[in-house]
């Protein structure tokens, strides 16, 4: 079993070495200054306190997304509606921060756990479908990801438009209902404490309660889950309705962390950029934010090489594309895989 | 609702909907094709992108309309092959693997565009080739009937065409036959010496041909330009199209047309006094409610765990 997930840990690594490379190449072929692109993009996100704030920024949706993504994952249902449900998430912390008259504190609260709700409802309509229906989770996500998208959109243009705004932005937030910043010239906030609570939270549930061993039984065969009376229907259900609460915390925190209005104009793909987290970081909670930062890491750099050099910041779809396929391939350095396990057999085998 | 009579009842309406049933057609003959073969293909929507693109860019650098057409496939392809080389040879799980390509596409597209066109929004400084319009002889004469059927972007008569020539290439052919007993059941195909994995690898290398044909729709007869995720959903309804009409190309055709249908509709409805945003759902509730409608008739005694069962 050791043996095992340092091979995981280091087949990881090797593809993100694999991606690495495949930039390095992309980028001698399209750019004029090839060496600068890659120096800004491997180096450019430690180059000041401000770029490293970008990288924490960038990092906490991520890791609601990767934990939203990872514990529906780790019952084996793939529901990828976590994109809509941050994004109503979103929404519905918008209208709380315009139109509650909180204090301090409690007005963010308040707003994130509204946002919490309405992600967990977007969800578990996937789950309900599929428990009540046998509809396909993944079909159905994906459909209400432009569904709720569109009622989004139609609540923030009909009923918190800012007519005054030039673009299509809401009203602003209340001054109590947003998160503070926690370190001067960064835009790093107090969602960051949030993250790390739903980090814990989630990891103390999939690992130490009887709901979390349920759901990754289940999701590990479900027949077999069954058959040791496991009750499998409930176990879909509240993996998705998890998958979306957190998903949906995730939008409100990162709407009352970033913004003072909600500007929103297309899905911030952070829910598909869960997937990403969660593959690299292999389902479990506590390598989420290793995955998150790395992946912020990665999005802040390209943003830093296409600022400064010629090269777009677009070519991380690329790399990130092969980063997914290569750790989640069973087949990638299977035979070294091999020699490992016999190898720790071999020994196991003297020892006794 | 005399109102909305008054737009559906129409030839134009009609005709509408075969226009906007062209793409999702294509996508859907080419999940049907994967998913005969007992590969199901999620990265449709990033293949039909990029085929639009490089559609786009293969007309105008060569300025033929033709040469457009198979770059179109070819990117199609590519993108395609690239998913069967991980899922069948390196085992990465298929529904992982097409998340990824469609990720790859929706900023490579864009990655890709930039450098041709400069531009990362729209290849309008492209000049690339609009496929022709064909009027059907006699029928075209015929009122209501003519414009409803006559007048359509060859590529419209194609992937009609295509749902034929997939009847008779599934069930007439001994290739077909192959995909078929490998989708029904992989070990038996294999026991009587059917390569399984090549018999995957051409079915998947199929259904991107066929997504490039929809991605060269997209670009170069729908609209006559390339945007970035200009596809928005089709390859995933197009995915629920295959799944309602059971896996048959007539099945699967209807069910295209349906959707066909919802989308057309929510075209139309732009003019009337409902908010755009829940026109714009309708082709997407459509998708869902039909989902749920197939899913069922074929209700199991139990919830099936594995997407593959209930895709």
């Amino acid at each position: 079993m050791h043996s095992e997930s340092k091979f995981e840990v280091i087949r990881t690594l090797v593809a993100i070495l694999i991606a690495l490379l495949l930039a390095f190449i992309i980028i001698l072929f399209v750019s004029q200054e090839p060496i600068t692109a890659f120096l800004k993009l491997i180096t450019g996100p430690f180059s000041s306190l401000r770029h490293f704030g970008n990288i924490i920024e960038t990092a906490i949706p991520l890791i609601f997304t990767g934990l939203s993504i990872s514990v529906m994952f780790q019952a084996n249902q793939f529901n990828l509606a976590a994109e809509g449900a941050f994004f109503i998430g979103g929404v519905v912390a918008t209208i709380a921060a315009i139109h509650f008259n909180l204090p301090p504190v409690i007005h963010p609260l308040v707003a994130i756990v509204l946002g919490a709700v309405a992600g967990g409802i977007v969800c578990l309509i996937s789950a309900l479908l599929k428990v009540k229906w046998n509809a396909s989770e993944l079909v159905s996500s994906l459909m209400l990801n432009y569904i709720f998208f569109l009622l989004g959109i139609y609540i923030i243009n009909y009923f918190l438009r800012d007519p005054n705004a030039g673009a299509m932005v809401s009203y602003q937030f209340k001054d109590n209902a947003m998160l503070s910043r926690l370190i001067p010239r960064t835009r790093i906030h107090t969602g960051l404490f949030i993250a790390a609570l739903c980090i814990v939270l989630m990891y103390l549930f999939l690992y130490r309660t009887k709901w979390g061993y349920a759901l990754r039984m289940t999701g590990l065969n479900q027949s077999f889950a069954e058959y040791s009376g496991i009750n499998t229907v409930k176990v879909i259900i509240y993996s998705q309705l998890l998958g979306g609460i957190t998903a949906g915390i995730g939008g409100a925190t990162e709407i009352l962390g970033m913004y003072n209005r909600f500007q929103w104009q297309a899905l911030p793909q952070y829910g598909f950029d869960g997937v990403i987290v969660a593959i690299i970081a292999r389902n479990n909670p506590v390598f989420i934010p290793i995955a998150a930062f790395f992946l912020a890491y990665l999005r802040i750099g390209a943003d830093i090489m296409s600022r400064y050099t010629d090269v777009q910041n677009e070519m991380v779809a690329v790399i990130q594309a092969v980063m997914i396929m290569l750790i989640a391939a069973q087949g990638f350095l299977a035979k070294y895989r091999h020699k490992m396990i016999v190898k720790g057999a071999k020994q196991h085998g003297k020892l006794s | 609702m005399g109102n909305l009579a008054s737009i559906i009842f129409t030839a134009e309406f009609g005709y509408a909907i075969l226009r906007v049933t062209t793409p999702i057609l294509f996508a859907a003959m080419a999940a049907l094709i994967s998913d005969r073969a007992g590969v199901i293909n999620i990265g449709l929507e990033g293949i039909m992108l990029m085929g639009a693109l490089t559609g786009v860019i293969g007309s105008a650098f060569s300025g033929s309309l033709w040469i457009g057409l198979i770059s179109a496939i070819l990117g199609g392809v590519l993108m395609a092959m690239l998913l069967a080389y991980f899922s069948l040879y390196l085992k990465t799980d298929i529904i992982l693997g097409g998340v990824a390509l469609n990720l790859m596409s929706s900023g490579g597209t864009i990655f890709i565009l930039y450098l041709v066109a400069h531009d990362k929004g729209i290849s309008s400084s492209l000049k690339s080739g609009v496929f022709p319009q064909v009027d059907i002889p006699l029928i075209k004469d015929i009122p209501v009937v003519g414009e409803i059927f006559s007048g359509h972007n060859i590529l419209t008569y194609i992937a009609f065409l295509s749902v034929l020539v997939i009847y008779i290439f599934l069930y007439k052919t001994p290739l077909g036959l192959r995909i078929r007993a490998v989708g029904e059941n992989k070990d038996a195909a294999a026991s009587v010496g059917i390569n399984v994995r090549r018999i995957q690898f051409l079915a998947l290398v199929l259904s991107g041909v066929l997504a490039g044909f929809g991605g060269a729709y997209m670009s170069m007869g729908y609209v006559s330009w390339f945007s970035r995720n200009m596809t928005a959903g089709r390859g995933f309804i197009a995915l629920a199209a295959e799944a309602m009409g059971r896996g048959t190309p007539l099945g699967t055709m209807l069910t295209s047309l349906l959707f066909g249908f919802a989308d057309a509709l929510s075209n139309s409805l732009q003019s009337l006094r409902v908010p755009a945003e829940f026109v714009q759902m309708i082709p997407y509730i459509a998708t869902i409610l039909g989902l749920v409608v197939y899913s069922n008739q074929q209700k199991p005694k139990k919830v099936k765990g594995e997407m593959e069962e209930s895709v």
